[in-house]
C-alpha cells in the first residue's frame, strides 16, 4: 500500500488512439481535391470555415466568458479588407488575407476598450451595436459599392491560380488550413499557462482574481486574438463568395446565430464541442434546408432545449458517459502500478 | 429652423425609444435578465395588433385593449415556462435561450405573415398635425411622447408605491430572503415579465402606426431600447426617457446632415457616451 505512487496524466490510451485516427482523417481530407466532386468540396470548405468561426467563438464565450453576439463585425471587416487591399493596394489575395488579420487585431483594440465597459449580457448587445456601426459605415463607402456591395474582379481571382480546378483546390485547402490552424491555436492556447488562467476565470472569477490572475488583461488578449483570427476567416469566406455587400458581410444570422447554435448544441467550453456541433449543424441543414424558415425554427428550438436540459451539449454528454476526450486538456491523477 | 425642427422631431421620437427601453429596463431591474428577444417581442406585438385591426376592423389604438392583455399573458407564460429555468449566477443560459427565442419568434412571424412590410391603418391620426409657429408637430409623435411619460410615471408608481412594486424590489435585492418572507419569486418574475410585455405591446402598436414593419426589424428595435437604457443609466426609469430622447435627437440631426447617417449617428452618440460616462448619465445602481 505504501508503495503506490500517483502521477498526473493528460492523455490516456483512448486519446492516443483517437490522435492516430485523426491523422488518417486528416490525410483523407487534405487529399479531397483528388477524389471529391466540386459541390462536395465547396460544402466541406464552408463546413471548415464555420468550424473555425465556432471554435473562435467558443474560446471567447466558453472560456473567457465573453458572450459576443457581434462577431459578424470582424467577419465582415475581414471580408471588406480583402476587397479593399486587393482592389486598391494591389495586394495578392493570400497576402491580403494575412494583412486583414493584422488590421482586424488593430481595430479590435479600441472596440475592446469600449465594449469591455459593459458587463455580461450588456456586453453582448454592445458588441452587436459595434457590428451595426461597421455595417452602416461600410455601406457609406462608395468605392466599395456602398449599400449594394461589389464583386471581386476576374483578374484578382485569376491571380490565385490560372486553372479553375487549381483555384478550387486552393480555396479548399485555405479553408481546411484555416480550420486546422484555429483549432491548433485554441488547443495550444488552452494548454499554456494563459489557458490555465482562463479556465480558472471560467470556473470562478473571484477565486481566480484572488490567485493574482489579471482578469481584464486575460479577457482582452482573448478578444483581440479571436477578433484578428475571425477577420482572417472572414476574408477567406468572401474570397470564396467573390461578392460582398454590407448586409451579407455583417449578417447576424449567418455569422453569429448559426455559430452560437453550433457551439451550444455541440458543447460549450470544450474544443470538441464546436467540431461535433458543426457536423450536426450541417447534417441538419442538408436535410432540412428545403423547409426554409422551419429549419431555423427547429434550430432555435434544439438550442433552447439543449441549453435547458443538457447545458454541456452533445459532447459534454458523451464525455461524462465515456470518459473520453479527443484533445487532452484536463489533468487526471492516476495510480501507477508499476513499482 | 431645420435644426429646431429636427430637435423637436427627435425628442418626440425619443418617446417611442423610451417605450422600447422601459420593458427592457424593468426586467433587468427585477431579475437581472437581459432579453435578447425583446425586439422580436415588439415586432410580435405589432403583428398581433395588425391581426386584431384586420379581424375585428377596429382602430389600432382600440386594439390595445386586446394586445396589451394578450402580450402580458404571453410574458407570464414565457417567464414561468422557460425563462425562470435559466435564472442563476451563470449569464450564459438566459442569454442563449432568449437568443434562440428571438430566432424562433422571427421565423414564426416570417412563416405566418411573410416578409412583406406591413403597416397599421390609423386613419387621420397618421397625418394630423398641430401648428407651432412655423413648424407643425405631428399628433401621433406627440401622443407617443405623452404616452411614454404616462407609462414611465405609471411604472415608477407601481415600483415605489404599491405592494407589487415592493415585491419586485424585494426579489431584486435578495431572492432568497424575499422567498423566506413568503414571496413566490417565480410568480413575481412572471408578473414582472407580464408588465414588461404589456408596456412592449403599447410600444409595438405605436411603432406599427408610425412606420411599416417586417419580421426582421426586431434586432434594430432591441438595440435602440438597449442604447436608451445605457445612456440613461441602468435601473433609472426616467433616465431611459432621457436616453431615448438623446438617441432620437442624435438620429434626426444625423439624418438632417445626410440621410444615410441617421442610424449611424445614433450609434456613435451612444458609443461616445459609453466612452465618457460608462454608467450612463443618471446611474442608479452601482
Amino acid at each position: 500500500m505504501a508503495d503506490t505512487t500517483y502521477q498526473i496524466k493528460r492523455s490516456n490510451n483512448a486519446s492516443h488512439m483517437i490522435a492516430l485516427l485523426g491523422v488518417v482523417v486528416l490525410v483523407i481530407l487534405v487529399s479531397a481535391p483528388y477524389w471529391a466532386g466540386r459541390a462536395d468540396m465547396r460544402l466541406m470548405a464552408e463546413l471548415f470555415l464555420y468550424l473555425a468561426l465556432a471554435s473562435l467563438w467558443n474560446l471567447m464565450a466558453g472560456y473567457a466568458g465573453l458572450v459576443s453576439v457581434g462577431q459578424q463585425a470582424f467577419v465582415g471587416f475581414g471580408g471588406y479588407m480583402l476587397f479593399a487591399l486587393t482592389l486598391f493596394a494591389g495586394l495578392h489575395p493570400l497576402v491580403a488575407i494575412g494583412v486583414s488579420g493584422i488590421l482586424g487585431a488593430l481595430i479590435s483594440l479600441p472596440v475592446a476598450l469600449l465594449v469591455f465597459r459593459l458587463q455580461g449580457a450588456y456586453f453582448a448587445i454592445g458588441t452587436w451595436v459595434i457590428a451595426e456601426v461597421f455595417r452602416l459605415s461600410f455601406a457609406q463607402i462608395s468605392a466599395l459599392g456602398g449599400g449594394s456591395g461589389s464583386s471581386l474582379p476576374v483578374g484578382i481571382v485569376k491571380s490565385l491560380a490560372s486553372s479553375r480546378s487549381g483555384r478550387e483546390a486552393l480555396s479548399y485547402w485555405l479553408a481546411l488550413g484555416a480550420a486546422l490552424a484555429v483549432i491548433a491555436v485554441v488547443y495550444f492556447f488552452l494548454r499554456s499557462k494563459r489557458g490555465l488562467a482562463l479556465t480558472a476565470i471560467r470556473d470562478n472569477e473571484t477565486a481566480a482574481k484572488s490567485l493574482g490572475i489579471d482578469i481584464w488583461w486575460n479577457k482582452f488578449t482573448v478578444y483581440v486574438t479571436t477578433s484578428a483570427l475571425t477577420a482572417v476567416i472572414g476574408s477567406i469566406i468572401f474570397l470564396q463568395k467573390l461578392r460582398i455587400s454590407p448586409d451579407a458581410a455583417f449578417s447576424v444570422n449567418d455569422w453569429t446565430a448559426f455559430v452560437i447554435f453550433i457551439v451550444v448544441i455541440g458543447g460549450i467550453g470544450t474544443i470538441e464541442g464546436p467540431i461535433i456541433g458543426t457536423l450536426i449543424f450541417f447534417a441538419l441543414r442538408e436535410t432540412l434546408a428545403d423547409l426554409g424558415t422551419i429549419y431555423l425554427l427547429v434550430l432555435g428550438l434544439v438550442a433552447i432545449v439543449v441549453m435547458l436540459k443538457a447545458p454541456q451539449g452533445v459532447w459534454g454528454f458523451v464525455r461524462s458517459r465515456f470518459n473520453l476526450q479527443i484533445f487532452p486538456l484536463d489533468r487526471r491523477v492516476e495510480q501507477s502500478k508499476d513499482d | 429652423m431645420d435644426w429646431i425642427n429636427a430637435i423637436i422631431q427627435g425628442t418626440l421620437l425619443g418617446g417611442l425609444y423610451a417605450l422600447f427601453a422601459a420593458g427592457l429596463s424593468l426586467i433587468f431591474g427585477v431579475m437581472r435578465l437581459v432579453n435578447i428577444a425583446h425586439g422580436d417581442l415588439i415586432v410580435l406585438g405589432a403583428y398581433l395588433g395588425l391581426s386584431t385591426t384586420l379581424v375585428l376592423g377596429v382602430h389600432p389604438l382600440t386594439a390595445l385593449l386586446i394586445v396589451v392583455p394578450l402580450m402580458a399573458a404571453i410574458g407570464y407564460v414565457l417567464q414561468r415556462g422557460i425563462l425562470n429555468q435559466t435564472l442563476g449566477t451563470d449569464i450564459l443560459p438566459p442569454l442563449l435561450v432568449t437568443f434562440g427565442l428571438s430566432v424562433i419568434i422571427q421565423n414564426s412571424l416570417l412563416e405566418v405573415y411573410t416578409a412583406d412590410p406591413q403597416k397599421m391603418d390609423a386613419g387621420v391620426l397618421e397625418t394630423a398635425s398641430l401648428p407651432l409657429g412655423d413648424l407643425s408637430i405631428g399628433v401621433l409623435p406627440l401622443l407617443t411622447f405623452i404616452i411614454a411619460i404616462v407609462v414611465i410615471g405609471g411604472l415608477q408608481f407601481i415600483f415605489y408605491k404599491t405592494a407589487l412594486g415592493r415585491a419586485f424590489r424585494a426579489v431584486s435585492d435578495n431572492q432568497d430572503i424575499a422567498q423566506l418572507m413568503g414571496l413566490n419569486r417565480r410568480h413575481i418574475y412572471g408578473l414582472a415579465m407580464a408588465l414588461a410585455l404589456a408596456v412592449t405591446a403599447i410600444a409595438a402598436i405605436l411603432l406599427g402606426i408610425r412606420t411599416s414593419f417586417d419580421p426582421s426589424i426586431g434586432g434594430g428595435r432591441l438595440i435602440f431600447g438597449f442604447e436608451a437604457v445605457i445612456i440613461g443609466g441602468l435601473g433609472n426609469l426616467w433616465g431611459t426617457l432621457v436616453g431615448g430622447v438623446i438617441l432620437g435627437v442624435a438620429q434626426t440631426i444625423g439624418a438632417n446632415i445626410n440621410p444615410g447617417w441617421q442610424l449611424l449617428s445614433g450609434h456613435i452618440v451612444f458609443l461616445i457616451i459609453l466612452a465618457i460616462r460608462p454608467n450612463g448619465l443618471f446611474p442608479k445602481v452601482n
